[in-house]
């Protein structure tokens, strides 16, 4: 992915609003663009989530299958997550194999989903060493508005607490929904000139030299964090990203996700 | 491979170290004859290489700036470095830390110097025994040094993650596999985080707690960081070493 472009005046606007405390659309620094799930918009998967934050809209889809255990787990179900800047959500999204801002994407919604536990892997055997519930999950980015991670996470665990295992369709008994423990939520802030903004536009994004994305639980606990871009922080920065996320996490699960 | 029952006996970790304890780090600086710098990097039983090309030419032309260098950094996994044999090249995986250390590293270059050309980072893991990233990090580091890039300083790698309650220095390959948590930092020697990655579960006391072990552990490898090269240059300068 090149660069988006932007004319220094721009960048001049959104850097002295920041000084004065304010963003360009008039949100405070810790304040989320509307934000709006529609889940099972896509009836031919086995779940699936709409979600718009801002501008940037996102469509993922859960498809589940029978499939072999890797070798090494072989009671536990598989999950893959996979992500795709198409040319369809951008002018600076290039078609061809998913490049590294991609697959980072793709990888820190999947760590977030894995590492919270919040899928019951071992639920998703059928028969150890030989059948598996294998479980993808798809985001399609269509509009890029800025900050896809958070979008891209929110969409993947509300398709998964809408999907259900296609037991039926694989002659294996009765369909269930997927088996759910947790509910984990990404929250990404991004460092401009030393003020800490939650969720960046487009724009607030491009000047930012450096991303954070904490993936918080249920329990307050954390179970996923991810630096990205060249600027570095500093500790007390990242303690305060990770203070603030958490807090917001709380707020998002119970406005948009409640089981 | 099992799970052994315990990874912590008596406040000892299974291979002998406290938890605030980093594994045994050897430096050698300058290996390759070909590359502008180069280091090879042992870090417990991880086994890496960095060499470093540039400032050089950009190819492809198109990927060039004209007002900074532009810095490339090739994480690679040798075949024959782990348990089961990996298949060749890039994988997801590879890719992701790649872009991450490249960031880790870009903030200590001064990329300005060089328009229109570009720093060449490539790291092969020979052997992999947990944190190669960092490993990798910690020999780009010197490599860059001892290519002659100008930098604001060096940067030091080092993870903490948590094995049986406990929050533990730098894991090894067990504690990685069956730990609780793994969070690996980079970072410069005045305190400036350039990576930050974290997998698992931590409580917010616990996150805190690491981040400061995470840092004393690179600021101990910084030290040995230093000592590596000033040991090459100072008998440089010397005139011990004629090549």
């Amino acid at each position: 992915m090149s660069n988006e472009i932007m004319s220094e005046l721009r960048k001049d606007y959104i850097y002295n609003l920041m000084i004065k405390g304010e963003r360009e659309d008039g949100r405070k620094f810790d304040e989320y663009r509307e934000i709006t799930i529609d889940t099972n918009v896509i009836e031919k998967a086995e779940g699936s989530a709409r979600v718009k934050l801002g501008d940037t809209h996102v469509v993922v889809g859960v498809k589940i299958q029978t499939g072999t255990p890797f070798p090494d787990t072989p009671d536990k179900g598989v999950i893959i997550t996979n992500l795709e800047l198409i040319p369809l959500a951008s002018p600076v999204f290039e078609s061809g194999p998913p490049r590294e801002d991609a697959i980072e994407l793709a990888r820190v919604v999947d760590r977030g989903i894995r590492e919270s536990e919040s899928i019951d892997l071992s639920k998703l055997c059928i028969t150890p060493g030989e059948k598996v519930w294998m479980v993808f999950i798809d985001v399609h980015v269509l509009d890029d508005g800025g900050n896809i991670m958070d979008a891209a996470s929110l969409g993947a665990i509300a398709a998964l607490m809408t999907a259900k295992l296609p037991a039926q369709k694989f002659g294996v008994g009765e369909d269930t929904p997927v088996p759910m423990r947790d509910v984990p939520v990404a929250v990404t802030a991004v460092e401009i000139g030393g003020a800490i903004m939650l969720d960046p536009s487009l724009d607030e994004q491009s000047i930012s030299g450096t991303k954070l994305t904490v993936i918080s639980n249920q329990d307050g606990g954390l179970s996923g964090m991810q630096k990205s871009g060249v600027s570095p922080l500093t500790t007390e920065q990242i303690n305060y990203i990770v203070d603030i996320s958490i807090e917001k996490a709380k707020e998002l699960r119970e406005k948009f996700l409640e089981i | 491979m099992v799970k052994p029952e315990k990874l912590i006996e008596n406040g000892i970790r299974l291979d002998g170290r406290k938890p605030d304890e980093i594994r045994p780090i050897k430096i050698k600086v300058g290996v390759l004859n070909r590359a502008d710098g180069s280091c090879y990097f042992e870090f417990g039983g991880n086994k890496v290489i960095a060499a470093v090309y540039g400032p050089r030419e950009v190819h492809p032309r198109h990927q060039q700036k004209s007002t900074s260098a532009v810095v490339r950094y090739r994480y690679n996994m040798a075949s024959f470095s782990v348990e089961e044999r990996k298949r060749p090249g890039p994988d997801r995986r590879s890719i992701e830390v790649s872009k991450v250390s490249r960031e880790a590293l870009e903030p200590v270059i001064f990329q300005e110097y060089f328009p229109r050309s570009a720093i060449d980072i490539f790291v092969e893991v020979l052997q992999a025994d947990a944190g190669t990233r960092t490993a990798g990090i910690n020999a780009a580091s010197i490599a860059l040094a001892d290519a002659g890039i100008p930098m604001k300083s060096l940067v030091s790698a080092c993870a903490v993650g948590k094995v049986d309650d406990t929050l533990v220095l730098d894991l090894n390959k067990d504690e990685d596999n069956y730990g609780q948590a793994d969070m690996p930092i980079a970072m410069t020697p005045d305190g400036k985080i350039t990576l930050l990655q974290m997998d698992g579960h931590l409580t917010r006391d616990e996150f805190r707690e690491g981040l400061e072990m995470a840092k004393k552990g690179c600021l101990e490898i910084a030290q040995l960081q230093r000592t590596a090269l000033m040991e090459k240059y100072s008998s440089l300068m010397e005139g011990e070493v004629n090549e």
